[in-house]
């Protein structure tokens, strides 16, 4: 068991020097801004004095190596800097939407695990079947499909051909009232309230952004399942629990989907990156406020205090996610701890 | 097409372990017979090749003129793709901007190729301090979001073409330093390389035409996958208003434009530049799939 804890601890640790880069990048993102930064941050209406005053005030003027301290300092105190477009510091902005987009990119990750996976499992057992095509198509079709472009075309179908969609604006209809603050998922806050209304219309919202994420998610865990599950399936001690007599489900849930699953959860790693992409894209489709949409709006006014900000928290929301991924190893794989230093 | 292709090879056995030159030619010949997927998708990137070298000359319109007399055309026999909101043809669009969007994936992808290729290479061969702060960097660059992090250096460097080129470019370099640092890698104390070093080449000289060599089909695979997930990745820039300019065709931004006018139902200035676009991307990842069965036959998924 210490062999575990110890395993989990070095992974926790393994993450600081990768938080580290992410902050290291960043800062060198917000210090490579065309032209002046200092200009830049001043605004269009800027006069050389004024100008001079924010390189001062931002510490532009000392030496770099200080700047990046300096810049350490701030985001220790959650300090990314004001938004120059609104006004309000980015760090609150950000807070304020990632409910949001957390809510779409969960809800459309969980969909689409729970579409794939079992799909992937089932071409695997019945390979050359109609469930092996299908599972190809939408492996094939999935990879080629631009988000935004799913997103459109989605659009078009259920809301102005057949109606049954509500309008893409957002995450809840004008005629609903939100529900009351508590974590900021609207699915949750309004199961708090018993407010089963709020529920439906957020349900109907979120059903197109979500399939369109979903869609663009599905392909590359459901052809990893289906290539870990022909792995898994053609290993000796399959063949060794077939022959042991075992039923056909122990054989199949208890001893090859869970080697499978190992392969499943890393690509998950990467499914994320893409989804975390994917989200700016399709946040920007169905005016969906969350933190993509408005990077989206403070790039389209070189807001940039803004879009570092929302570059950063997205790493450190990834890293964190894979952290989780990582983690995640260890309950599912007995062996992990045994053979890590 | 095909009855050519099998009997150009001078080995007339059938068997599949047939002698090496004539062998990989008859293995393409099976591979495209097998799946004759692959030969379409070469046959579609003829065709987007063709578009995006004589596009502006056999477009029946000029992209760029506006016709307040036909704006918002449904699809017809004068506009195939209907008209825009300015009352430019679509279709003309459309094919036009093949040719910006090939130039910047293409662009991209050599120069994530060339770089990665030398970085891969050099940490492979040499390994020590190198090896390792070389692949700090490319962990560090995988740990953001990849599509995030071409925005944000879109947004550091400035909004134009040229940038949106490096973004994606910067982005794609981990998957090709990384292959060809494995590659290299375990090849690093093979036999051949040893003679080679023993014949008296230089360690410069056995990298480059020794090993590297070596790494180049797999690499080519990586190539033909990468080019569509790099047009994908730079129509989204431009779908949300970075890089290209608005007169400018590109499919991304005219998705963009078209999106504007789907929920009152003129369908066509969205559709059809975003179909071109998931053709493009259908037609580099069948390649991908069809170079992989060619080149190699264990890695078939």
């Amino acid at each position: 068991m210490s062999g575990r804890g110890t395993a989990i601890a070095l992974r926790i640790a393994q993450a600081i020097p990768v938080v580290i880069g992410v902050v290291v990048i960043s800062f060198v993102l917000t210090r490579a801004l065309p032209g002046d930064p200092a200009a830049q941050f001043a605004g269009i209406a800027a006069t050389p004095e004024s100008i001079e005053e924010v390189r001062r005030a931002l510490g532009l003027d000392k030496p770099l190596l200080q700047q990046f301290f300096i810049y350490c300092a701030q985001l220790l105190q959650g300090d990314l800097g004001q938004s120059i477009s609104t006004g309000r510091p980015v760090v609150s902005e950000l807070a304020a939407r990632l409910p949001a987009s957390l809510e779409l990119t969960l809800t459309a990750l969980f969909v689409s695990c729970a579409i794939s996976i079992p799909l992937g499992i089932l071409a695997a057992t019945r390979p050359g079947s109609w469930v092996d095509q299908l599972c190809r198509l939408l492996v094939t079709a999935g990879v080629s499909l631009p988000t935004f472009f799913t997103g459109i075309v989605l659009v078009y179908v259920f809301y102005y051909l057949l109606g049954i969609a509500p309008s893409p604006l957002g995450r809840l209809d004008f005629v609903y009232l939100e529900p009351p603050h508590v974590t900021g998922f609207f699915l949750i806050d309004s199961v708090i309230a018993r407010d089963w209304e709020t529920f439906g219309g957020t349900v109907k919202q979120l059903v197109l952004p979500a399939t369109t994420m979903a869609l663009f998610t599905l392909a590359p865990i459901a052809r990893m399942t289906r290539a870990a599950m022909l792995s898994a399936l053609s290993a000796d001690f399959i063949r060794t629990a077939r022959a042991s007599g075992l039923s056909r489900r122990k054989v199949l849930y208890g001893y090859a989907f869970r080697n499978a699953l190992l392969p499943v959860v890393t690509t998950l790693g990467m499914v994320f990156s893409f989804a975390l992409g994917a989200n700016v894209l399709v946040e920007k489709v169905f005016a969906w406020p969350g933190i993509g949409s408005y990077a989206v709006e403070a790039l389209v006014v070189s807001d940039y205090a803004a879009v570092q900000g929302f570059v950063l928290a997205m790493a450190l929301l990834f890293v964190f996610l894979n952290l989780v991924i990582d983690l995640a190893y260890s309950v599912i794989d007995p062996r992990f701890g045994t053979s890590a230093k | 097409m095909k009855m050519t292709e099998i009997t150009t090879p001078a080995a007339p056995a059938p068997a599949p372990p047939a002698p090496k030159g004539s062998g990989t030619l008859k293995h393409i010949g099976y591979v495209l017979r097998e799946n004759p997927v692959t030969g379409l998708s070469f046959l579609m990137f003829a065709g987007l090749l063709i578009s995006a070298a004589i596009g502006p000359w056999i477009v029946p319109y000029d992209p760029l003129a506006t016709n307040a007399a036909a704006v918002l055309q449904p699809p017809s026999a004068t506009h195939w793709f209907g008209t825009d909101n300015l009352g430019r043809d679509v279709f003309s669009r459309v094919i036009v901007a093949t040719r910006l969007d090939l130039i910047i994936s293409v662009a991209a992808v050599t120069l994530s190729f060339i770089f990665g290729s030398v970085i891969g290479a050099l940490a492979g061969y040499r390994g020590g301090w190198f090896d390792i702060i070389a692949s700090r960097c490319l962990d560090t660059i995988m740990a953001f979001p990849l599509f995030v992090l071409a925005m944000g250096i879109v947004a550091a460097l400035g909004n134009s073409v040229a940038n949106i080129i490096y973004a994606t470019a910067i982005i794609n370099i981990p998957f090709y330093a990384r292959l060809v640092r494995a590659e290299v890698n375990i090849r690093r104390e093979a036999g051949f390389t040893l003679a080679a070093k023993l014949a008296g080449n230089s360690d410069a000289r056995v990298l480059a035409f020794h090993i590297f060599p070596n790494a180049l089909p797999p690499m080519m695979v990586q190539v033909s996958l990468n080019l569509g997930w790099a047009i994908l990745n730079a129509a989204g820039l431009s779908f949300i208003g970075l890089g290209v300019r608005p007169p400018t065709p590109e499919w991304g931004i005219m998705v963009a434009e078209g999106a504007n006018y789907i929920v009152s139902g003129e369908w066509w200035m969205a559709l059809f530049p975003g179909l071109w676009l998931m053709l493009a991307v259908f037609t580099f990842n069948l390649m991908g799939d069809g170079l992989r069965d060619i080149v190699d036959p264990r890695r078939r998924t």
